[in-house]
C-alpha cells in the first residue's frame, strides 16, 4: 500500500494542459499541409507520388488541391515537389464539420462548426461516445483510447466512452467500413437513441484511406451513416481528435 | 525440402515439386511430434494448377526450407497429424476452394457470416455470445462461450470483420500503395510488418541495407515492443481492478510512442521503414536526448510494473489463470510471448536473425507456467531487455547512410520468406514474383493467426469473467488476422 502511494507521488501529475496550452509535439510531426499555388508549375509529380489520390495538380497551378480526408500524411508529395509548393506544417488543429471543408485549395475553409444550441444543450456538458472500429488497423483506435488515460483525461470535459450504443450520444467510427462490419455498424447506429452524432476519425473512416476502391471496403463512414465531424490523419494525433471533439462542443477557449 | 539460399530466397523453378504423399511425409517428419521445426507459411499458388507451398522454419538450426506439391480440389488433410496447420487449411478451403479431406472442423476464417459454430449439447449447458461490437474501444470479433454452469468448456472465436483484402491488393505490386498497406496490416505493428516487407523487397532486388539503417530499424522495432508491452501490463492491471499500474502504464505507453514520433514524426512509426533503409536519421545530439528520455521513462515504467509483483490481490488473479500447456503450445504452433510463456525457447530475433540482430543478441525471455502470470512476466522481461538493447545501440550507432539508393527491379520468378519478431511474435511474409518481377502472391502471417486458438485453449475450464484478463494477456490483433 505504501509502495503504491509512494509511486503515485513520484509519478506526479501527468495530464496534458491542452486546451489551455498547446502541446509540445515532435519536431518531425507532420501536421496540416500548406499549399502554395504560386510556386506550383502543374508538373503533376505530386499526384503521381500520392498513394491515395489525395492531391491533384495536373491542370493548372491554381487548381492545386489536397483532400485531407484522403491524405495519410506520408509526405511523398512534399518530396516529389521540386518547387516547394507543398509542405507539412506543425498545425495539429485539423478537422471539419463539412466534408468539402477538408479539400484544401482555393475558396475552402476547414472549419469545425459548433453544434447548434439545442444539441449543445443536450451534449455540451456530457457526451457519451460509442466507438466502433469498422476495418480499422488499430492505430486510430489506440489514439482514441488514449484520450481516456490520465495523459489526456477526457472525462474532465464530461466526455466518455459508452459500453452500449443505448447509452451513447455519438458514434465514433474508425476504419474504411469493411463489408463485413457494415451490418454491425448500421445496427449500432440504429440502437442509439436520438438525437445522435457520427464522428469519422482517420483517413480510412473519412474516405477509405489507403484501402479506397478495394472491393472488400465501403470507402468510409459516409457510405453508411450521416457524418457530423471529420478528423483527418493516419492516425490523427490524439490532440487533433480531442481538439475536434471540443470544437464540436464549443469547449475550446 | 530445399533450404532457402542467401537472402532467404529461392528461384521458383528450384522449389521441390513432390507427390502429395512425399510432401506430407516431409512435413510430418520435420514438424510432427515436437521435432523442432514449424510450418511458418502454407498457401496455394494457383498459376498452372493448385500448388501447395509450405515454408518450414527449423529454429534450432536457424534455417528456412520450402517444399511444394500439386493437389486437386481435394486432398487428405494434414491437420490430424499436424494440428499446427489447422487454420492454414481452413484458409486454403475458404480462399482457394481446396478441401482438406478429414479436417476435424472446416469452419470459415474471414467470413463471419458463414460460421458454423461448435455447440455444446445438454440441458444444463448454455452459450454466451458477444460481439462483434464490444464494450470497450477495441476491434470487432465474435466470441461464443460454451458454458456448463459458471465454467467455460470451450470458446468459439469467429473473426473476419476487419477483412480488407490486403493480400489481394499486394498482387501486381510493389507500387506506391504497397508499403502503406503493410504499415496498416496491423496498425500497432507498423514497424514489424513494414520491416518484413522491406526485407522481402531488398532480398529480391539485391539491395544492401546500410548498417546505420539496420540499427535504426531495430531501435524502432524494440520501441514498438516496449510501448505495447508496457501498455498491456497496465491494461492487465486494469482488468484485475488494480488502478495505480493501470493509470501509470496507460500514460507511459503514450510516452514510449512519442519516442517513436521523435524518430519519424508518427507515434506508430509510419513512414520510417522503407525498402532500402529508413526515411529518417538521428543526429548525435538527438540520439543522446532519446537515450536520456528512454532511461527516465524506463525508471517510471519499472516502478509502475513492480507494483504488480508486490500486490497479492494482483498475483492471485494472474496465477493459474488461463493456462496453456507446453505441449498444447507446440501442437497448435503458438509463437511469440504466448509461446515463450509456456517455456518454449523460440524468438526469431535469435533463431533467424536479420539486420542488427546478427550482431547484438537479445536474451530470449521465457517463463514456465503458461498462465497470465507467465505472459505478464515474459512481457516485463522483454521490454526491459529491449530497452537495454536500444540504449546500447543508440550509444554505438554505426556511421554512414540511412538508405541504399537502388532502382533495381525485383528478381523474376523468385520466392522469398522472412521472419520478423514483432511484439506479438513471429511475423512471416512470403512473396513470389512473376516473370516480370511483380508480386504474384504475397502471404502475410501475423502472429495472431497462430495465437487466437491459444486464447481459446486458455479459456477452457475458466470462468467468463476471466476472459478480459486472458484476452489482454495475449492481446491479439483482429486486423492482423483478418487482413
Amino acid at each position: 500500500m505504501m509502495r503504491a502511494l509512494n509511486a503515485r507521488l513520484r509519478q506526479g501529475y501527468r495530464t496534458n494542459p491542452f486546451p489551455a496550452e498547446d502541446p509540445v509535439l515532435s519536431p518531425r510531426y507532420a501536421g496540416l499541409p500548406q499549399l502554395d499555388p504560386g510556386a506550383c508549375n502543374a508538373c503533376g509529380e505530386c499526384e503521381k507520388a500520392c498513394p491515395t489520390q489525395a492531391i491533384s495538380a495536373h491542370t493548372a497551378p491554381s487548381e492545386l488541391k489536397l483532400d485531407l480526408g484522403r491524405c495519410i500524411f506520408c509526405g511523398e508529395c512534399e518530396k516529389a515537389c521540386d518547387q516547394g509548393a507543398i509542405s507539412f506544417s506543425k498545425t495539429f488543429r485539423m478537422g471539419a464539420t463539412e466534408r468539402e471543408g477538408l479539400v484544401l485549395g482555393k475558396n475552402t475553409e476547414m472549419r469545425i462548426k459548433r453544434l447548434n444550441d439545442e444539441m449543445l444543450r443536450c451534449f455540451g456538458h456530457a457526451m457519451k461516445i460509442r466507438v466502433v472500429s469498422a476495418g480499422g488497423c488499430g492505430a486510430c483506435e489506440a489514439d482514441v483510447n488514449v484520450l481516456e488515460t490520465i495523459g489526456f483525461d477526457l472525462s474532465r470535459f464530461g466526455i466518455g466512452y459508452a459500453a452500449s450504443p443505448r447509452h451513447a450520444d455519438a458514434l465514433l467510427v474508425t476504419g474504411p467500413v469493411s463489408g463485413n462490419m457494415e451490418l454491425a455498424l448500421k445496427k449500432t447506429w440504429e440502437a442509439m437513441p436520438d438525437p445522435k452524432l457520427v464522428i469519422a476519425v482517420g483517413a480510412c473512416a473519412i474516405s477509405g484511406g489507403i484501402y479506397r476502391g478495394m472491393p472488400e471496403v465501403r470507402d468510409g463512414a459516409d457510405s453508411t451513416l450521416p457524418v457530423n465531424l471529420y478528423i483527418p490523419g493516419c492516425p490523427p494525433h490524439p490532440i487533433s481528435i480531442l481538439n475536434g471533439l471540443l470544437g464540436l462542443l464549443n469547449r475550446l477557449p | 525440402m530445399k533450404l532457402l539460399e542467401t537472402g532467404n530466397k529461392i528461384s521458383v523453378a528450384d522449389i521441390p515439386d513432390r507427390s502429395y504423399n512425399d510432401f506430407r511425409a516431409e512435413l510430418i517428419d520435420s514438424c510432427g511430434g515436437g521435432k523442432g521445426a514449424r510450418i511458418v507459411s502454407l498457401f496455394a499458388l494457383r498459376e498452372g494448377g493448385n500448388r501447395l507451398i509450405a515454408a518450414v522454419a527449423d529454429d534450432k538450426a536457424g534455417t528456412i526450407s520450402v517444399t511444394s506439391t500439386l493437389v486437386d480440389s481435394t486432398y487428405p488433410s494434414l491437420t490430424p497429424a499436424l494440428p499446427q496447420v489447422h487454420l492454414f487449411e481452413r484458409e486454403l478451403f475458404e480462399a482457394d476452394g481446396l478441401r482438406p479431406e478429414g479436417h476435424p472442423w472446416l469452419k470459415s476464417v474471414r467470413n463471419p457470416f458463414a460460421t458454423d459454430f461448435s455447440r455444446m449439447g445438454g440441458d444444463e449447458s448454455h452459450e454466451v455470445a458477444v460481439g462483434p461490437v464490444h464494450a470497450g474501444v477495441i476491434e470487432p470479433g465474435h466470441f461464443r462461450f460454451q458454458c456448463y454452469g459458471e465454467n467455460v468448456e470451450h470458446l468459439e472465436i469467429s473473426l473476419g470483420y476487419q477483412h480488407r483484402g490486403i493480400e489481394n491488393a499486394m498482387v501486381g505490386g510493389p507500387d506506391k500503395r504497397t508499403v502503406h498497406l503493410m504499415e496498416t496490416a496491423a496498425g500497432d505493428t507498423s514497424i514489424g510488418h513494414s520491416l518484413a516487407y522491406a526485407r522481402i523487397f531488398e532480398s529480391m532486388a539485391g539491395v544492401m541495407v546500410p548498417a546505420r539503417a539496420e540499427a535504426l530499424r531495430a531501435i524502432a522495432l524494440e520501441l514498438e515492443r516496449i510501448a505495447n508491452h508496457v501498455g498491456d501490463l497496465g491494461a492487465l492491471a486494469g482488468d484485475v481492478g488494480y488502478l495505480p499500474t493501470k493509470s501509470f502504464c496507460g500514460r507511459l505507453r503514450g510516452d514510449f510512442l512519442n519516442i517513436t514520433a521523435e524518430l519519424c514524426g508518427n507515434r506508430f512509426g509510419r513512414n520510417l521503414v522503407r525498402p532500402g533503409g529508413v526515411a529518417f536519421d538521428v543526429s548525435g545530439d538527438e540520439a543522446l536526448a532519446l537515450a536520456g528520455r528512454l532511461k527516465s521513462l524506463l525508471a517510471q515504467a519499472d516502478e509502475a510494473v513492480e507494483l504488480l509483483w508486490n500486490t497479492p490481490s494482483v498475483l492471485a488473479r494472474f496465477e493459474h489463470t488461463g493456462i496453456v500447456s507446453r505441449q498444447d503450445a507446440i501442437d497448435v504452433g503458438l509463437v511469440g510471448p504466448a509461446a515463450r510463456a509456456c517455456g518454449l525457447d523460440m524468438d526469431s530475433r535469435s533463431d533467424h536473425p536479420t539486420g542488427m540482430y546478427r550482431y547484438t543478441a537479445i536474451p530470449v525471455s521465457t517463463s514456465l507456467s503458461g498462465d497470465v502470470y507467465a505472459r505478464a512476466m515474459v512481457r516485463m522481461l522483454e521490454y526491459r531487455r529491449s530497452a537495454r538493447f536500444i540504449l546500447d545501440t543508440l550509444a554505438s550507432l554505426p556511421a554512414g547512410k540511412t538508405t541504399a539508393e537502388s532502382k533495381a527491379p525485383l528478381a523474376s520468378a523468385m520466392l522469398a520468406v522472412f521472419l520478423v519478431e514483432g511484439w506479438r511474435g513471429e511475423i512471416c511474409h512470403c512473396a513470389i514474383t512473376s516473370a516480370d518481377g511483380k508480386f504474384l502472391r504475397y502471404k502475410v502471417t501475423d502472429p495472431s493467426f497462430h495465437n487466437w486458438f491459444g486464447l481459446a485453449l486458455a479459456l477452457r475450464g475458466q470462468q467468463i469473467s476471466d476472459f478480459p484478463l486472458c484476452n489482454k494477456s495475449f492481446n491479439l490483433s483482429y486486423c492482423g488476422f483478418d487482413l
